[in-house]
């Protein structure tokens, strides 16, 4: 298992860009290693919808497995997208602050002809969510999942991002960009209005915001025996309510079947009492709580979102049309928890 | 008197081809999406054979609203009052249309998903 290994595994991409990217890579091989002649053994990961990962060999005296992140052509409306090179830098911050990264090699230039992106190290590990909950070899790990996940919150929001431009959060601009999603991407959900009037009627205190990931969640989060090895997908990152990341790891979907709501492994209390020791600060219940709210409906937001891709000719396979339809689990989800059903 | 075999029996066989014929004898990206295509029919499968519970649905939708119509005006409608505050979860029949309506919706879409799989038991 490698970085950003999707259910599909590899695919072979279309022969002609494929080739033209090796040679881009292969003129940029000495960048990637001393000594290096070459690279090999091209293929794409599937995995990431509006992201591209390739896994590479980097190919002379010291081989080695390299992962590269870059932009896809195809534009996908309703996605808001970071530079590649902003998550290149966020990884570093990120790494430098002791959470488990891989090691960003190089940041492409355009004239370097590999498009938009970057180049790191492979971190072998699990990403597929059902897998990390049933793996024989990752029992311990999911026993400690929750209280590592809160420390390395808690590392997280203390990234300082100095003068990297990054987009601000808040429950009312999350609320109000919600309700715009659903009205030009999605179509006529009483729960999801019951969802949205709770929301606006019972909005959080706003803490000191903070750097958040924007995207932890399994899935994002690469596991092997030793717990939690990588923390990727950093495209979500953005300043914002702390309460934000910790409670989006919560979402009903990203359980993966598990009964315990921190990524299907532990109890919330474990998560928040390991971030506050770890100097994360207080966590807000009823904030959490709401932003957990909040995080289920936007995964049902993204979800329309995804309907806009394929009513706008932009994703046309049979995958994306079935996610497409899986607005209704939100629904369950929200229902359940504004009805006080354990589920 | 409809011809046999019906749409549903057409879309079991297509379903069965791609998941036990076509997936095992196709390169791993395409075995994956065949998988995924087996899963797209089995869910309309599953929709044509919900005829009874839409039309439920509609049912209690008008029995909501005082007032007849179709599938897709009626949820609207309800959406509309429920996003203006005219009606809630303390409306009579308001939380039960919804329970049993997204309890519908999932045994179409993802009869597999453990919540939904966790409230069927709960119910039973």
């Amino acid at each position: 298992m490698s970085a950003a290994t999707g259910a599909a595994g590899a695919a072979p991409a279309d022969a002609s860009p494929e080739r033209t990217l090796e040679g881009a890579l292969a003129r940029l091989a000495p960048r990637l290693g001393a000594g290096a002649t070459g690279v090999a053994d091209l293929v794409r990961l599937s995995g990431g919808a509006s992201q591209e990962t390739w896994a590479f060999r980097l190919t002379g005296p010291e081989p080695r497995d390299l992962i590269l992140r870059r932009r896809p052509d195809q534009a996908r409306p309703g996605k808001e997208d970071l530079p590649l090179a902003t998550e290149a830098a966020m990884i570093r911050l990120a790494a430098a602050r002791g959470v488990p990264e891989p090691r960003v090699l190089h940041v492409l230039s355009p004239e370097e002809g590999a498009g938009e992106g970057f180049v790191m190290t492979r971190v072998e590990g699990e990403t597929i969510g059902p897998k990390i909950l049933k793996a024989p070899e990752l029992e311990s790990a999911r026993e400690k999942f929750a209280p590592q996940c809160g420390r390395i919150l808690a590392a997280i929001h203390a990234i300082e991002p100095g003068d990297i431009a990054l987009e601000t959060r808040t429950a009312e601009s999350t609320l109000k960009k919600m309700v715009d999603d659903h009205a030009e991407f999605g179509q006529d959900r009483p729960v999801f209005e019951l969802a949205l009037r709770w929301l606006r009627e019972n909005m959080p205190e706003t803490p000191p915001l903070r750097l958040c990931h924007g995207d932890f969640r399994l899935g994002n989060l690469m596991m092997d025996e030793t717990g939690v090895n990588a923390v990727l997908d950093w495209e979500g990152c953005h300043i914002g309510d702390p309460h934000a990341d910790l409670a989006w790891l919560c979402v009903g979907s990203w359980r993966f079947g598990g009964e315990q709501p921190v990524g299907g492994m532990g109890p919330r209390e474990e998560l928040w009492e390991a971030y506050e020791a770890a100097g994360g600060g207080w966590v807000d219940r009823h904030a959490a709580r709401w932003w957990e709210v909040a995080g289920n409906l936007r995964w049902g937001v993204i979800i329309e979102w995804m309907g806009g891709w394929i009513r706008a000719g932009a994703d046309a396979s049979v995958e994306r049309h079935v996610i497409a339809r899986r607005a209704s689990e939100i629904e369950l989800l929200l229902l359940a928890d504004l009805t006080g059903r354990e589920i | 008197m409809r011809e046999y075999p019906a749409a549903e029996d057409l879309l079991g066989a297509v379903a069965r081809f791609l998941k036990e014929e076509a997936a095992p004898n196709l390169p791993p990206r395409e075995s994956f999406d065949a998988r995924v295509a087996a899963n797209a029919v089995e869910m309309v499968r599953r929709q044509i054979m919900a005829g009874a519970e839409r039309e439920a649905e509609r049912a209690r939708l008008e029995a909501l609203l005082g007032r007849e119509g179709d599938l897709d005006d009626l949820t609207a409608d309800l959406a509309a009052k429920v996003r203006e505050g005219e009606m809630d979860l303390t409306t009579p029949g308001l939380a039960d249309h919804l329970w049993r309506t997204t309890m519908d919706k999932l045994a179409v879409d993802q009869p597999r998903f453990a919540p939904y799989r966790r409230a069927r038991a709960a119910e039973a």
